[in-house]
């Protein structure tokens, strides 16, 4: 039960932090005029790094600069926390945290086939914010002397098992238990540590397993995941984990149980504060959703499509710690794909080995800048990709196909695709601190290569994961603070789907501007156009795609559609999809030069000297 | 960017927003928990002197476990496994002796289940049907890793070892720990450290480079059996094909690459930082402790080169955490343009302010070697722990 210092109608500042991977950021909000709004930040890098192994000083750090920034004290004299509640001269009503530091949550889970409880139970330990480390099943394609060598070899804060309908399939999932007893995994954490299971598998097994397992582990039943086959219910095991994490895991990592201290509120993990923050979009607009949050270490993915939420995690795709697996994973023509300039190989390479031994640094020259902006669409575009892989329909149930599905072949397995999106919604360091932000709209327009009429938001300094927490005890004060100082509304793409040669029409537009004006554009393949509309404005959009170009209503078909404005407006977008790029070495630098040059992406100067 | 509440401007006497430096002390004293992963006996007590190879605890880690499908094999309901097994939990097993049997129709049908493993029986179910051997315990030991005292022993689980020593922390590493003699294999801190410097003599030493280190001089060290190589930088992908892999994330020290790395500056050609190389060169010839094993994100862990040495002890740890960066601190810039260079603090403005990038960031004013002033993000600079 939640008690708070201070009722709610009564407070005037709440302070939020979040812990992250790499920097610890710390949002002030504060009451006037009876409207919540966020006044300052203050950022601070994480510290787990030996000596200062203990994540409050790093928080103290990041409340000290906006103390300084706003001389309004909230820290304690004597270091022991954050003066609650505000006594009219210092402090803060509220103090809540979301934290992925050191390494978050991490998971593994097991259920009986790999298509069906073990992938659901992924995305249950997805939705609690886990890194899920590996998913064991009784079909995974390995031999049990291999999972048993893989779990033994695993350190994971939890694991999740499920398998099994109510009533249904029981010495398969008996097998699994017992395989993962006889591995005896160690947790993280230390010797002491009871690891905790959460068993969300069939409940005609719940007094055999308890007789199994209850003994070693922690063990936690919740109602079956997948009770018939025809329904998930990830929410117990979500609940389950997420109450497990507070209890055995928070309170082991370094300097954790001093920080639960300082807060009233549960510390929340950071992807499950930001996905608490893309629902509300997804609410309150009534559209489909994809959001990331491009973080240091991970790439959080999540997807709103007709009111299904599903979150992944890419546990080594990040702009800092992870920035080498992102070279890794893309590979470096990727990433050097989008650059403008010549630059050499071993160069690029060795920048993005020096950014992840020394993660916190931020670029400070517009070389190194554009750089990560490559990185960061390569780790977005993979990100999705996972992401679409956890977006799946239930497997299981049976489907009825109709004629022209069956001519299509095989059954889509992702249900996420561009052309339904409605809406794509960027948080993390790296979008919300680019210098213009044109940059963060072509960065996840290029990466995820929205299709048909997308919106695009950005969060303006970074708070989601904060306002998602402060959402679970005050959801008035964190809608509003998100509405008019989180939510950049950017502006909206019109990009039809299909491809062609460069000349070739794409499509020709007409808009209705908000004061009468019409304006005509023709857009040929590899163009790419901003056009001015302010946020808060509306235009009337008549496409006419040309005839190997959709916009949602099939190849060739006219479309109208009234269209939001934002900070940077209206961007036609009419390279193709997938995004066409030249092969050719001076031509692909050419290209990017003229998409970079007609967006006013970088500081032109400084740009062409690089070029 | 001015103060929102009451737009006044000012400067940070200090600031505590910055990245931890790494550790190159002359003298300072190193302290070592020698822990087992699992609970086991400690070989030592406090007050001995030890060397590094000294065992410190022992224990025995439960063997892997099989898991044995006798229902199945012999053709029997699960709930009936009991009937037909010949062995019982807790029983030891050898290989090939007989775990169960089956017979019917006057012993015209006979299977058996034999156990594929030496080891112990450690359960039976009648509800999967199946059998675990836990295979022979497996003993692990750890060694003292250091010369010098134990200080104190953690009952069951290890003993912390103390020496006064030289501590050089490198940014990254590969390969695990290792000791040898300190030899400079180059001339200067900018020098590549090339195979021909490399002499068969140096078997089992630490060899220390200058600028970056060669693949052929790896390659070479590893032929002749160097235990450690450190460099001020490398080549990405030199590094690349010395290891056979890109390195995705930095967790590392387990690599089998039979030598340890040690990079003390960056990737790239970067000189050794002309402090630990002189450090190094005051230390040639004494024995020393190294680990490559390094782990950047949670709970992170740098490389490191220890040299045991009886010189007066440095002020204590708890001292320098106490203070942040105020006007005066020597610190290094870790970024372009400036990366590499050495530079004072000279100030702490508080307002934000713009970069080439147009970011705006809190920075700092610091004055390089050359005695310019320039300004960095704050980010940007780790403190030189002297």
């Amino acid at each position: 039960m939640l008690h708070l210092k201070k009722p709610i109608d009564e407070m005037r500042f709440i302070l939020a932090t979040d812990v992250g991977s790499t920097t610890t950021k710390a949002r002030l909000f504060h009451k006037k005029n009876g409207e919540w709004r966020f006044l300052v930040a203050g950022e601070s890098p994480t510290t787990v790094e030996e000596p200062y192994e203990d994540v409050t000083l790093g928080v103290i750090n990041a409340v000290r600069e906006v103390e300084e920034l706003t001389n309004h004290n909230m820290l304690s004299q004597d270091g022991t926390g954050i003066v609650i509640p505000y006594d009219g001269t210092k402090g803060v009503d509220l103090y809540c945290t979301t934290s992925s530091a050191g390494g978050g949550l991490q998971m593994m889970v097991a259920g009986l086939m790999k298509s069906m409880t073990a992938e659901s139970a992924n995305r249950a330990a997805l939705g609690a914010g886990a890194i899920v480390m590996d998913i064991i099943s009784r079909d995974d394609g390995r031999q049990n002397f291999q999972k048993i060598r893989r779990i033994r070899s695993l350190r994971p804060d939890m694991i999740l098992l499920a398998g099994g309908t109510d009533g249904g399939a029981s010495s398969g999932v008996m097998e699994l238990a017992e395989l993962i007893k006889a591995a005896e995994p160690k947790p993280r954490l230390g010797v002491s540590y009871k690891l905790p299971i959460v068993y969300a598998g069939n409940v005609d097994l719940r007094n055999h397993i308890g007789k199994l397992m209850g003994e070693d582990f922690a063990l936690e039943l919740v109602d079956n995941i997948r009770a018939t086959l025809d329904i998930e219910n990830t929410e117990p095991a979500r609940r389950a984990v997420h109450e497990l994490f507070m209890e055995h895991v928070m309170s082991h990592a370094p300097g954790y149980n001093k920080l639960m201290n300082w807060t009233e509120v549960d510390i929340m993990p950071t992807p499950a504060g930001e996905g608490i923050a893309m629902q509300l979009i997804a609410e309150t607009f009534n559209e489909n959703v994809l959001g990331v949050g491009l973080g240091g270490a991970t790439t959080n993915v999540y997807s709103i499509v007709n009111g299904r939420f599903v979150r992944s995690v890419s546990a080594n795709l990040g702009m800092s710690y992870s920035i080498t697996n992102v070279l890794k994973e893309a590979g470096i023509d990727n990433i050097m794909r989008w650059l403008p300039f010549k630059l050499n190989v071993e160069e690029v390479s060795s920048r993005l080995m020096n950014k992840m031994i020394r993660p916190t640094i931020i670029p400070q020259i517009l070389e190194d800048l554009i750089v990560e902006h490559s990185v960061a669409r390569e780790a977005l575009r993979l990100g999705l990709q996972h992401h679409r892989t956890i977006a799946t329909r239930l497997k299981g149930v049976h489907v009825t196909r109709t004629i022209s599905e069956m001519f299509d072949q095989a059954l889509e397995e992702t249900y996420v695709k561009m052309m339904v999106i409605d809406i794509i919604a960027g948080t993390g360091g790296l979008l919300s601190h680019a210098p213009r932000r044109i940059q963060g709209m072509l960065i996840l327009t290029d990466a995820w290569q929205p299709e048909g009429f997308t919106r695009i938001f950005q969060d303006s300094v970074f708070m989601m994961p904060h306002l998602g927490v402060l959402s679970t005890v005050f959801r008035d004060a964190a809608w509003n603070i998100f509405d008019k100082d989180c939510l950049v509304r950017i502006g909206t793409v019109i990009a039809p789907s299909g491809t062609g040669k460069v000349g070739e029409s794409v499509m020709n537009i007409e808009l209705e501007m908000p004061d009468g004006e019409k304006i005509k554009e023709e857009l040929k393949f590899g163009e790419i156009k901003r056009i001015e509309l302010a946020e808060g404005n509306e235009a009337k959009a008549i496409v006419n795609p040309a005839r190997h170009f959709d916009m949602g209503e099939g190849e060739g078909k006219r479309v109208e559609k009234i269209i939001s404005g934002g900070v940077n407006g209206i961007l036609i977008d009419a390279r193709g999809r997938p995004i066409y790029i030249p092969e050719d070495e001076n031509s692909r630098r050419e290209m990017m030069k003229k998409w970079y040059i007609t967006l006013n992406m970088y500081p032109m100067d400084e740009m062409e000297e690089l070029i | 960017m001015s103060n929102p509440i009451t737009d006044e401007k000012k400067t940070s006497e200090e600031t505590y927003a910055y990245t931890p430096g790494l550790k190159v002390k002359r003298s300072t004293k190193v302290r070592k928990l020698r822990r087992l992963p699992i609970l086991g006996d400690v070989r030592v007590k406090v007050g001995d002197n030890v060397d590094y190879d000294t065992c410190a605890a022992i224990t025995k880690i439960s063997g892997d476990p099989h898991i044995v499908k006798v229902a199945l094999l012999l053709g029997v309901d699960v709930e009936d496994l009991t009937r037909y097994m010949k062995k019982k939990e807790g029983d030891i097993i050898m290989k090939g002796e007989s775990l169960a049997s089956y017979s019917a129709f006057f012993g015209l049908i006979k299977k058996r289940v034999d156990s594929p493993i030496n080891g112990i029986l450690e359960s039976v179910s009648n509800l999967t049907g199946q059998i675990i051997i836990r295979g022979d315990p497996i003993p692990v030991e750890v060694d003292c890793y250091i010369s010098g005292k134990v200080v104190e022993v953690v009952p069951k689980e290890g003993a912390i070892i103390e020496t006064n020593a030289a501590f050089i922390q490198g940014i990254f590493g590969v390969g695990g720990e290792t000791q040898g003699t300190i030899r400079l294999a180059v001339k200067t801190s900018d020098e590549e450290l090339t195979a021909d410097m490399i002499m068969p003599e140096d078997k089992g030493k630490i060899l220390i480079g200058g600028s970056s280190v060669t693949l052929d001089a790896l390659r070479k060290g590893v032929k002749i059996g160097v235990s450690c190589i450190v460099s001020g930088g490398i080549r990405h992908d030199i590094l690349k094909n010395f290891i056979g892999r890109e390195i995705g994330v930095a967790i590392t020290g387990q690599e089998e690459i039979g030598i340890t790395l040690i990079i003390t500056e960056g990737f790239g050609k970067m000189r050794i930082s002309q402090r630990t190389f002189l450090l190094f060169r005051d230390f040639e010839g004494y024995e020393a402790s190294a680990n490559g094993a390094t782990q950047i994100r949670a709970g992170v862990l740098r490389p490191e080169i220890i040299i045991p040495n009886k010189e007066t002890l440095a002020p204590s740890l708890e001292t320098e955490l106490a203070s942040g960066i105020t006007p005066g601190t020597p610190v290094r810039i870790i970024s372009q343009p400036y990366f590499g260079a050495i530079a004072q603090v000279v100030g702490l403005p508080i307002e934000l302010q713009k970069m080439q990038t147009e970011s705006f960031v809190r920075v700092m004013d610091v004055k390089l070697e050359n005695d310019s002033v320039v300004t960095v993000p704050r980010a940007n600079v780790e403190i030189i722990e002297e």
